[in-house]
């Protein structure tokens, strides 16, 4: 702690290391298959314990594992950052802020443009508004995961929160959309505040823990408070929205009837598309606007050092828990957005799974970076979607597409920083620098 | 909590205990720190000096004793009633750390506005304000960047304004982190070992900072230091410390002649000093 952070030294890459680290993984997997692969066990005809041993299996998957450990080691080796682009950052950097400052417009238009080109194309479209809606997921816990450093592994609680807040209120007081919007949003990060007061004592994997644990508990509650929720059978019949009060339909002082044009279902997919598209680009002003103000410097200063933050007079507990609620604000736009989207929601929609796969777009993006989440959701969502021919195998290969980015860029596709404020110039700041947080 | 206004001190320190389970590691400490004016508080290596700094800027809990800040408008406050952050928003006393804490993946300028938080988030409206980019804010930011610059001029790290911290050289990093303590324009600025680690000719222009803060802006200065050509040519009072208790204390001169002090410190300036080496790297 003493000395100020110096690069990394490179990972030593002699055979012998090489070697011993598959050795070592190869032991590991030998004695976690052996119990789960290598031994079966069935109840047999009368009830008697039957087992039959699996060797052949066993040995193959320990070589599997001792080969791919090698294979992984050289690849990151061969295409991860190496000690030459970490001693050369400026030349790397701007070339990265300068592809940045094009990519971001161009990839801004292309999305504007997106239902005027796939007009015809459903799919697409569908693809494109769940593309979005995790694009703003990804938004809304960058700024607890990426700036504050909290790590957060039920932010889907929140999703939930605002999905059954417009379900029920819809439903119950048959209030609009744009009444609801905010008000799930208020809801959700009121729950976003809850959470935050048992944990800002946790730190780390302790922090990741129980919130993991509040994700479940809500969706617990969800299932089981039946009178109020429907239990698993969800809220059905959510309205959808309406063009500031013009139904989408084919009815007669419907949208289209109004305009003159003739009915399409493809109206409101569009409008859905353009909806989620604004709240999704409202969260992504929001955030860089907050940046640039002491609450936004004040989290990130947080990720870096707590107690430093104390001792310049930070109040880190209400620090904590603006970043808490501002991401369950954003995760309850969302959440609305995909209630009306649906017209059906059910405690199954929230499972951990989207917690981790939103947590993933954030890493995979390069915590705090705006156009970096942006990118990763398009590759997750949009990649997944990619591999579908493969069927069986599509988590297989988009597994290891995953762990194949994340040795090649381990700081995400973004891998540096842009101050909030300067002086002269502003210069990236390389991710080696920037704290991950401690939780 | 009736004002001991005796003299001009900012900083009272009365029979202070820290305990750490069996470990004592202050015992009934008293001392006083005097407005404008540099108190050096020395001692070998685990006297409990910075045990005293961690219970004077609240991030420890004092087990027995009273703390006392006097204000130039006579306000007194109980440290050891408030706890960490508020000793730094409202007692305003500012601290640096033995250990380095900067905010290394942000920018020197950077750093100095996270230290003026409390002003800006008041100035933003609690953010709200900010968010509609009101003037009101725009002002303030304009000024916050203004005292940053002019701290960055007197650290004399202008040029690199706009540098990760992390990138800066050790010295930097000191005089970066001093910089930050002042920009939450503190009444009382407490230095954990500001030169350890630094050359003489760093050292120097320290000694040269400190003394600028105390005569310029009249700041007063609570001193950690183990490089006795700091302490002596600056402190106006030194305190010092062994095994958790005061053992001498006076002007430079008395304290250096003090055998009390040779014989507990100064003897040991040897090891000190290839301590202080080693710690510094
Ligand atoms: N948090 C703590 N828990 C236990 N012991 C501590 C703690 N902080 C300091 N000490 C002990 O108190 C003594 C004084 O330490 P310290 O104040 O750091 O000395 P100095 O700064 O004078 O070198 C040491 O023996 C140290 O081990
Ligand atoms: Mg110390």
């Amino acid at each position: 702690m003493t000395a100020p952070s110096t690069n990394t030294a490179k990972p030593a890459t002699g055979l012998a290391s090489l070697l011993k680290t598959a050795l070592i993984n190869a032991l590991v997997a030998l004695v976690l298959f052996s119990l789960m692969v290598g031994i079966r066990t069935e109840a047999g005809s009368d009830g008697q314990l039957t087992y039959w041993t699996r060797f052949g299996e066993l040995a193959s998957l320990v070589a599997v594992v001792f080969g791919g450990s090698i294979v992984i080691e050289l690849l990151r080796q061969w295409i991860g950052p190496t000690g030459a682009e970490r001693l050369v950052p400026p030349a790397v950097q701007s070339g990265m802020s300068l592809i940045g400052r094009y990519l971001t417009p161009a990839l801004l238009i292309f999305t504007v443009l997106v239902p005027v080109i796939f007009y015809d194309q459903r799919y697409i479209l569908d693809l494109a508004i769940l593309v979005l809606t995790y694009v703003m997921l990804g938004w809304g816990l960058n700024v607890v995961v990426g700036l504050a450093g909290l790590l957060d592994l039920g932010y889907v609680a929140f999703y939930a929160v605002g999905a059954y807040s417009y379900g029920l209120l819809a439903t119950n007081f048959g209030w609009s959309f744009w009444i609801c919007l905010p008000l799930a949003g208020i809801l959700a990060a009121f729950w976003g505040v809850l959470l935050g007061f048992p944990v800002l004592r946790l730190r780390g994997d302790y922090l990741a823990i129980v919130t993991l644990a509040f994700g479940e508990i809500i969706r617990l509650v969800i299932i089981n408070w039946q009178s109020l929720t429907g239990g698993p059978n969800g809220v059905s019949g959510i309205p959808r929205p309406s063009f500031f009060g013009i139904p989408l339909d084919n009815s007669d002082d419907g949208f289209a009837a109004r305009l003159g044009i003739e009915y399409s279902p493809t109206h409101r997919i569009v409008f859905l598309f353009y909806l989620i598209l604004a709240l999704a680009l409202l969260t992504n002003w929001v955030t860089i606007r907050l940046r640039r103000l002491p609450i936004g410097r004040a989290w990130e200063a947080l990720r870096e050092d707590e107690v430093a933050c104390r001792a310049l007079g930070i109040n880190t507990t209400t620090t904590k828990l603006t970043a808490f609620a501002t991401g369950a604000m954003f995760g309850g736009f969302a959440g609305a957005f995909f209630a009306t989207r649906q017209g059906f929601i059910s405690p199954e929609s929230f499972t951990f799974q989207e917690s981790a796969l939103v947590l993933a777009i954030v890493v995979l993006g390069g915590m705090g970076s705006q156009l970096g989440v942006a990118l990763a959701a398009l590759a997750m969502i949009g990649g997944f979607e990619l591999f579908r021919g493969l069927e069986t195998y599509r988590m297989l290969v988009f597994g290891m597409a995953m762990v194949l980015i994340m040795i090649w860029r381990p700081r995400g596709l973004i891998g540096h920083r842009a101050p909030t404020v300067y002086l002269t110039k502003a210069q990236a700041i390389s991710s080696d620098l920037v704290k991950e947080g401690h939780g | 909590m009736s004002g001991d206004k005796t003299g001009d001190k900012i900083l009272g320190v009365d029979r202070l205990t820290m305990r750490f389970g069996g470990i004592v590691a202050v015992q009934d400490l008293s001392f006083a720190a005097e407005r404008k004016k540099i108190t050096a508080l020395i001692g070998p290596n685990g006297a409990g000096k910075t045990t005293v700094f961690n219970c004077i800027t609240g991030f420890y809990k004092p087990t027995g004793g009273a703390i006392r800040l006097t204000h130039d408008d006579g306000r007194v406050i109980a440290l050891e009633r408030l706890n960490d952050f508020r000793i730094a928003k409202q007692a305003k006393v500012a601290r640096t750390f033995q250990n380095i804490r900067l905010f290394p993946g942000m920018t020197a300028l950077e750093n100095l506005m996270v230290a003026q938080h409390n002003a800006l988030m008041r100035a933003s409206g609690f953010t709200l304000l900010g968010l509609v980019g009101a003037p009101v804010y725009r002002d303030a930011e304009k000024r916050a960047i203004d005292l940053a610059t002019e701290w960055l001029r007197r650290v004399n790290l202008l040029d690199r304004a706009d540098d990760a911290a992390g990138n800066f050289a050790y010295g930097d990093q000191r005089r970066l982190e001093i910089a930050r303590a002042m920009c939450t324009e503190p009444a009382l600025l407490c230095l954990d070992e500001p030169a350890a680690g630094l050359n003489a000719r760093e050292s120097a222009a320290l000694s040269e900072l400190l003394l600028s803060i105390r005569d310029e802006l009249g700041t007063s200065i609570l001193l950690i230091e183990h490089d006795m050509s700091v302490v002596m040519e600056i402190s106006d009072h030194i305190v010092v410390m062994d095994h958790g208790v005061k053992i001498a204390e006076g002007t430079p001169r008395e304290v250096r002649d003090d055998p009390k002090v040779i014989a507990a410190y100064l003897g040991a300036d040897e090891e000190e000093a290839v301590a202080v080496m080693e710690s510094g790297t």
